[in-house]
């Protein structure tokens, strides 16, 4: 490719002539930042470019992108790109969604999507709460959260998005946050260098019916010593000094070690094969453990749109049938 | 093995008829499908008219014997030109008891029952219902009886098969085809061709099948039991080639042709229901015709999976039953909102629910018509026989690129599993499907994705993948023109409009309505989907009485043909019979206000002509017209 096809691209080059219609303050502004940052360092054209959503105030983000954009319906984004991955495997196909769209109404298309790896990179807002609708729990929504809807709280128990990812097979799966811009921008920029299903929750602040749900642990203040930043091939260290570690026991039940222990730190490896360890993070205590964010998993794989053109590829090279054929098939006869 | 004094075929009498109704029941595991499609294949290659009805329960294997197990397969083959499968059977072929039980009140008076005797045991004769043997407490009386222990005879026939004696008595179907073959002076070549490639990979199964077959035809041909043969001469039919061909088999290669005259990839996102399952099997099966077939993980998923193959240049189809429906109804309006082509197939069937799954009905009329949220217009199509499935499949396709809109093409059980000789196509000589996908754009110049084509209102299929073309859409409304997000009163009335003019200018395109008899009279038949056979059979029989009955029958549902509203003015009654509650009478009544008869029926069975016949006699007497009884 000769630089005229591919023209060196800017974040401004993303930018839509609609008005950006969230709240004020919402975590969104900072994460359509971070990605027009990600696309321009990777130098994404924009006509190869298709951003897919469903519903709810995270699925408004294709009107604000300078790609070709389809804001579906609540839930079946995944459901939509795979149609069109499937369709035209050189697009670079990304689904917006969010905690309600993905894992409340649309959670069978989300699974399924990572069962078949096929090469969507999936961006998940989670707000742990339905904002588009105005602040009804959601399916990550604490347990006990009062809300519109839960007046005395709710009962449910909520997910986490990456168990349920680990769990339903993503071959790769990851965890930013809005505030933290360069470290969300890497991240998308290496969920878009993964070939099969890119799963990557992004942790976003509702500043008007879910304000503060992060705060605990991503302001400025206590960032250091309540988030944990995987690092592929590093011990998991955390803290001022990094100071702490996270360690697991025989059964991958982690525990914290400090000073003569910290040695014992977990030595992080995003591609291992058994899904264990990255399911211990995933599920640890989020009171009593930092918060992991990064990488999670990556694996190799196969994706669903190759095996499928190789299937057409293969049996096309096996047999040429002209519609001719194909219609005077079988037991056929001629009446004069 | 009995014995009886041989006979020569010369010895026995050989009767001409022009047409004769079989019907196969037996276990839904005693291979009652099999036996009367292979009956079929041969008949269709004797150059006989034939029709079919296969009538199946939803279990796969219901406890066998027993009532709600028994599974059917209704065919006709005539001399002449036949619309339907017929009513009553004239002869049936009855496996066990509970076969028996529920078919022998439909066998004509003095018909043949074929009955094997092979289980009529007490506890054969409970598990299907019977107080006391229907062999001797006089229920046979009515019919002429040919009992044959089909079980021991298969046995005796494959003494010496390699194959267990459970494997060998799986065959005693074959013998019950062997016997007819012989009656019905059938060619056992296309059958004995056929069991080989079906069971080609297992020489044993072949041998044995062919052996019960032989087996069964020479008992027939030499038992005193078996008095005369009979023959059915070939009908008259069109010159041509022709290919037996069942209405799921059609419409996939409809789509198919459509497809490749579009110059289209075809991608069909499905997930599996009754009786439409099928299409995804057959179409799965093409993939060296670059055909993506896609099983979603639901109904949603697969009709979601066909609108983005649209949005991204494919001919997206998604196939289903009603259940299936109401489970896309929200995608199916994004397709709308989005204007891309999208076909949605509906192989209809017995409702509300899960229903009746295996029985046929048309009752999802309203809903694929009204059944979204908002002014959701669609076009919608319906098939009457299996060949012209295929016709209204490659008009699908034909309607979905022309005009950038959904098109649901409504099928039915009936339709899906029967099957008829189809005169083929030269694939040469159908319509061309002109696709145009919109160029890349200049630089500088906003794309407007919502730029109509003023004669059909469609707007440019823009790929993504096109330089200068990005654009967003979605269902949230528009403005015209240029696809922004568009809250005005004035442009949400003017969209609303013109998707429903863009469905309506569909009509202005299609050819001027064909009657079955003059374009006026006292009674116009209307119809619509797989009635279309009784309703023939009865008008016809109605212009033989001097009746001034005319029929004529409706592919396209939404919009209706332009000429329809003159049509019916025509006549002093429009009767409309339709498995349903009178969904089209509905529509037709009050867009035309035109008094419009329902006759309706919803039974999950077809239509039969001769009970449509005496329902449109006694419509004449209602005129003052008068009726030879």
């Amino acid at each position: 490719m000769t630089a005229v096809d591919r023209p060196v691209m800017q974040k401004k080059d993303y930018k839509t002539d609609q008005e950006v219609r969230w709240c004020p303050g919402c975590g969104d502004y900072s994460i359509l930042n971070a990605v027009q940052g990600a696309f321009a360092k990777l130098g994404k054209q924009l006509h190869e470019t298709v951003i897919i959503s469903g519903i709810g105030c995270s699925s408004r983000f294709p009107y604000y992108m300078e790609t070709y954009g389809f804001h579906t319906i609540h839930g079946r984004a995944p459901a939509l790109a795979t149609g069109v991955k499937a369709s035209n495997p050189s697009l670079d196909v990304w689904v917006v969604t969010g905690d309600g769209d993905a894992l409340s109404i649309g959670g069978n298309h989300f699974i399924h999507a990572m069962r078949r790896n096929v090469g969507l990179k999936i961006l998940m807002f989670n707000n742990r709460i339905y904002g588009l609708t105005k602040g009804q729990f959601s399916p990550t929504s604490e347990q006990g959260k009062v809300t519109k809807s839960s007046p005395l709280g709710t009962v449910d128990y909520p997910f986490s998005p990456i168990a349920l990812a680990l769990g339903a097979g993503g071959t790769f799966v990851a965890r930013g946050v809005d505030i933290l811009g360069p470290h969300l921008e890497d991240v998308v920029c290496r969920a878009s260098a993964h070939a099969g299903t890119a799963v990557v929750e992004i942790y976003q602040n509702c500043n008007i019916f879910n304000d503060g749900a992060y705060k605990g642990f991503t302001d400025k203040e206590v960032r250091d010593a309540r988030l944990l930043p995987l690092q592929h091939g590093q011990p998991l260290l955390f803290g001022a000094n990094k100071a702490q570690g996270v360690a697991f026991d025989a059964n991958f039940r982690p525990y914290l070690v400090t000073g003569a222990d910290l040695g014992k730190a977990y030595v992080w490896d995003e591609t291992a094969e058994s899904p264990a360890p990255a399911m211990a993070l995933a599920t640890m205590s989020e009171s009593e453990f930092p918060v992991p964010i990064g990488v999670f998993r990556r694996r190799e794989k196969p994706t669903f749109e190759e095996g499928l053109q190789a299937q057409i590829a293969a049996a096309a090279a096996k047999k040429q049938e002209s519609l001719r054929d194909l219609l005077y098939a079988g037991e056929i006869w001629d009446v004069r | 093995m009995p014995t009886h004094s041989k006979t020569t075929d010369h010895d026995k009498g050989l009767q001409d008829l022009d047409q004769v109704v079989i019907r196969f029941a037996g276990d839904s595991g005693d291979g009652m499908q099999l036996t009367g499609d292979q009956f079929t294949r041969t008949t269709a290659l004797m150059g006989n008219d034939i029709a079919t009805f296969p009538d199946f329960p939803a279990e796969i294997r219901a406890p066998a014997g027993t009532l709600p197990g028994v599974s059917a397969f209704q065919l006709r083959f005539s001399s002449f030109d036949i619309h339907t499968p017929g009513d009553a059977p004239d002869v049936l072929v009855a496996m066990n008891p509970a076969a028996l039980k529920v078919h022998l009140k439909e066998l004509k008076k003095d018909g043949i029952l074929l009955l094997n005797t092979a289980s009529f045991s007490p506890l054969d004769l409970r598990k299907a219902k019977y107080e006391t043997d229907p062999r001797t407490d006089g229920s046979l009386s009515g019919c002429r009886t040919i009992e044959v222990d089909l079980e021991a005879r298969t046995q005796e026939a494959l003494a010496s098969s390699p194959l267990d004696n459970r494997a060998r008595g799986r065959c005693k179907n074959m013998y019950a085809l062997g016997i007819l073959y012989w009656m019905f002076h059938r060619d056992v070549a296309p059958t004995e061709k056929a069991i080989a490639q079906k069971f080609g990979k297992k020489p044993e199964l072949v041998e044995a099948n062919l052996a019960a077959m032989r087996a069964g035809f020479a008992y027939a041909e030499t038992t005193e039991v078996f008095q005369t043969a009979y023959r059915v001469p070939p009908a008259p039919m069109r010159a041509g080639t022709y290919r037996n061909i069942m209405g799921n088999q059609a419409l996939c290669l409809g789509l198919v042709a459509g497809a490749q005259k579009a110059g289209l990839q075809l991608f069909l996102g499905s997930y599996p229901i009754t009786p439409a399952s099928d299409i995804l099997h057959q179409l799965s099966g093409y993939k060296h015709l670059g055909v993506v077939t896609f099983q979603a993980e639901d109904e949603i998923a697969a009709v979601c999976a066909a609108i983005g193959a649209s949005y991204a240049g494919r001919l997206g189809i998604t196939s289903t039953s009603g259940p299936g429906i109401a489970l896309k109804s929200e995608a199916m309006g994004l397709a709308v909102m989005a204007e891309l082509p999208l076909i949605v197939i509906d192989v209809q069937r017995a409702g509300p629910s899960t229903g009746m799954p295996t029985k046929t009905q048309q009752a999802d009329l309203l809903q694929v018509m009204y059944g979204r949220n908002g002014e959701s217009p669609v076009c919608v199509l319906a098939a009457s026989t299996p060949a012209d499935a295929f016709e209204v499949g490659y008009e699908a396709v034909r309607i979905a690129t022309t005009h950038m809109a959904p098109v649901v093409v409504l099928s039915d059980g009936y339709i899906a599993n029967g099957s008829e000789p189809w005169l083929l196509p030269d694939p040469d000589k159908l319509p061309a499907i002109p696709v145009a996908f919109a160029p890349a754009g200049e630089p500088g110049v906003k794309f407007m994705p919502y730029a109509r084509d003023p004669k059909t209102l469609a707007r440019p299929w823009a790929r993504p993948g096109t330089k200068g073309l990005v654009h967003r859409i979605g269902g949230l409304e528009k403005a015209d023109v240029t696809g922004n997000i568009c809250y005005e009163p004035e442009n949400h009335q003017h969209m609303v409009d013109t998707r429903a003019q863009k469905i309506a200018s569909i009509a202005d395109d299609l050819p001027p309505l064909q009657t079955i008899g003059p374009r006026q009279g006292d009674v116009l038949v209307l119809g619509w989907g797989s009635p279309r056979g009784a309703i023939t059979a009865a008008t016809l029989r109605l212009q033989q009485q001097g009746l001034k009955a005319s029929c004529a029958f409706l592919r396209h549902l939404n919009p209706l043909p332009n000429d329809l509203g003159d049509l019916m003015k025509g006549f002093r009654r429009v009767v409309l019979p339709e498995l349903n509650k009178g969904q089209l009478a509905m529509m037709l009544r009050s867009k035309y206000l035109v008094d419009v008869q329902s006759h309706s029926q919803v039974n999950g069975q077809p239509f039969k002509s001769h009970e449509l016949e005496r329902h449109l006699l006694k419509v004449f007497a209602e005129l003052g017209i008068e009726v030879r009884p």
